[in-house]
């Protein structure tokens, strides 16, 4: 295949991936926008096979069968819940091709190239692999974190803060070395040790509550990841598509921090709610319990209803049974939705994915910003497995360790029920007077097991 | 100059990239990034382009070894992408 004939093959491909995020943000053309992408990216594979050296095609091709039939494999078999982890178990793919290339194009390239070149080329190098190792690690952590492997709650080192400084001074201090010797090994496998273990660092020190932001922002990492990877080798495709992936990552950790009102620096930093002082002194008042039988009755004779979800509703696996209820409630001539808060779930946009798998559709699920204003003409609101994300105190309490959090404000509406196990605090250890409010009712037990008594009465 | 030129184009791409994803509804996040996380397995070009050289031999299996790791990475990210997209049912 001649240079021009890959030219173009690559700039096909990476307007096949642009078209792709384009589809990607309408939900009606966002089906054919993965279709884009895959197109691309089966364009960028031929080119590049056809352009490549046959001496070892067979090798690759058979790598490629071996990861294709890993990855269909995955991809079927992974539950909608465990979305996170496959994702950031994926990113730790890339992170790790990432250190494997930069290794290779270091050993490989350094030695015929001078000068300023030689310089550019090892730069590229040194952050090519810091940004993977990063990533590797980080990803790995984040995965371990969201299996339970390990405990998600935040990893407090003591000077945790100047460590990261020493690490990220030293690793600099180490690329100058690297460029000034002329691509010396030693500096390079010692700072691919301390990215290491600071990837693994970083996401240790983030807490369960923030792994929506962790995981983006590793999606983030592995588009820069493969835009390095593109510099080390000239490949401008590498370079536009690592970089929509980096950009489109970062966007959507900025747009979930935002919806924590947090500094992206504070989440990174970590430790959230381990400061938090919690005043189980302060008296609440008393919460009153319900039955399903009552929820079922004040249901039957509602106008509008509101389903606002978080996680707890798909650890109880509870969205089936409530997918029933909305289309019971829906027979009656019930006006039923659901409210989404950006951070409900363990990924951006996860619980519109339980939800849609659980068959509800997608125009009845609406964003927070969409339907804050609505709750005010609401008869009954239905919060089930949510807490934080509908907690009074972020607007009303400014000593809380939530305030200023954008909420659902679920409490305008005429009357609240609350699906819950116990009277436990939600992810921030943070107490919600939203249970003691005189609209509110408890309705305890597992939220299948509750949500399906309520099927039954109505 | 090559360097110059490269930098121009991960500018251009960073600033198509944010314009782009704005406009993604908080309803597509999941899928949009489990399809970034495909598309950020084009890595694997740089994977084959080095095994695929020829090079001495531990070379070639290095990059063999980030060919496969990106490839689960491309297939898996599109399928499940795919996978998930088609749940997505209106009323």
């Amino acid at each position: 295949m001649s240079e021009g004939m890959i030219t173009a093959a690559y700039i096909l491909a990476a307007l096949c991936f642009i078209l792709s995020l384009a589809g990607l943000s309408k939900q009606e053309s966002a089906q054919s926008g993965n279709w884009f992408g895959i197109v691309g990216m089966s364009i960028a594979l031929v080119a590049t096979l056809a352009a490549a050296n046959v001496s070892a095609l067979w090798i690759v091709v058979a790598c490629m069968l071996i990861g294709a039939m890993i990855g269909l494999h995955l991809a079927k078999k992974v539950e909608m819940t465990e979305m996170p982890e496959l994702v950031a178990i994926l990113h730790s793919f890339v992170g790790l091709a990432a250190v494997l290339v930069g290794y290779n194009s270091f050993f490989e390239h350094t030695s015929h190239l001078h000068g300023v070149e030689l310089n550019i080329h090892l730069v590229e190098v040194f952050l090519g692999v810091f940004i993977g190792a990063v990533t590797f690690t980080g990803s790995v952590v984040a995965f371990a974190k969201l299996r339970g492997l390990i405990n998600s709650s935040a990893l407090m080192l003591p000077h945790r803060h100047k460590m990261n400084l020493i690490a990220g001074v030293i690793c600099f201090a180490l690329m100058v070395y690297f460029v000034a010797a002329g691509g010396a090994f030693g500096p390079l496998w010692l700072m691919t040790i301390i990215a290491l273990v600071f990837g693994w660092h970083l996401v240790a020190s983030i807490g369960g509550a923030d792994m929506p932001v962790v995981v983006s922002m590793l999606n983030s990492y592995s588009g820069w990841a493969a835009a390095a990877a593109g510099f080390m080798l000239g490949n401008d495709l590498l370079i536009i598509t690592g970089a929509l992936v980096g950009s489109s990552g970062a966007i959507l950790s900025y747009i979930m921090c935002k919806a924590m009102n947090r500094s992206f620096i504070s989440v990174i930093a970590g430790g959230f709610g381990t400061e938090v002082v919690v005043d189980s002194d302060k008296d609440y008042g008393d919460y009153i319990e319900t039955t399903a039988q009552a929820v079922a009755d004040s249901l039957s004779a509602a106008k509008s209803v509101i389903i606002a979800p978080g996680y707890g509703m798909a650890v109880a696996q509870a969205q089936y049974p409530v997918y029933e209820l909305t289309q019971a409630l829906k027979q009656k001539g019930v006006n039923v939705r659901f409210a989404i808060h950006p951070v409900a779930g363990r990924l951006p946009g996860h619980m519109n994915v339980l939800l849609a798998e659980a068959k509800v559709p997608y125009d009845i699920v609406l964003g927070m910003d969409e339907i804050n204003e609505d709750f005010a003409a609401t008869d009954v609101v239905l919060v089930i497995g949510a807490n934080d994300t509908v907690n009074p105190a972020a607007s009303e309490d400014p000593t809380s360790p939530i305030a200023g959090m954008p909420v659902l404000e679920v409490w305008n509406a005429k009357q609240v029920v609350v699906f819950k196990r116990s009277m436990n605090t939600g992810y921030a250890g943070v107490q919600n007077p939203l249970f003691f409010k005189e609209n509110t009712q408890m309705l305890f037990g597992d939220a299948k097991a509750t949500v399906d008594a309520i099927n039954q009465a109505l | 100059m090559t360097a110059i030129y490269l930098l121009f184009i991960l500018m251009l791409a960073i600033f198509v990239g944010f314009e782009l994803i704005r406009k993604v509804p908080a309803t597509l996040h999941t899928p949009l990034m489990s399809g970034a996380n495909a598309i950020s397995g084009i890595t694997v070009l740089g994977a084959i382009s080095i095994a695929g050289k020829g090079y001495e031999e531990w070379a070639t299996w290095l990059g063999a070894a980030a060919v496969l790791l990106a490839t689960i990475n491309v297939v898996g990210g599109y399928m499940v992408t795919d996978r998930m997209l088609a749940m997505f049912k209106k009323r």
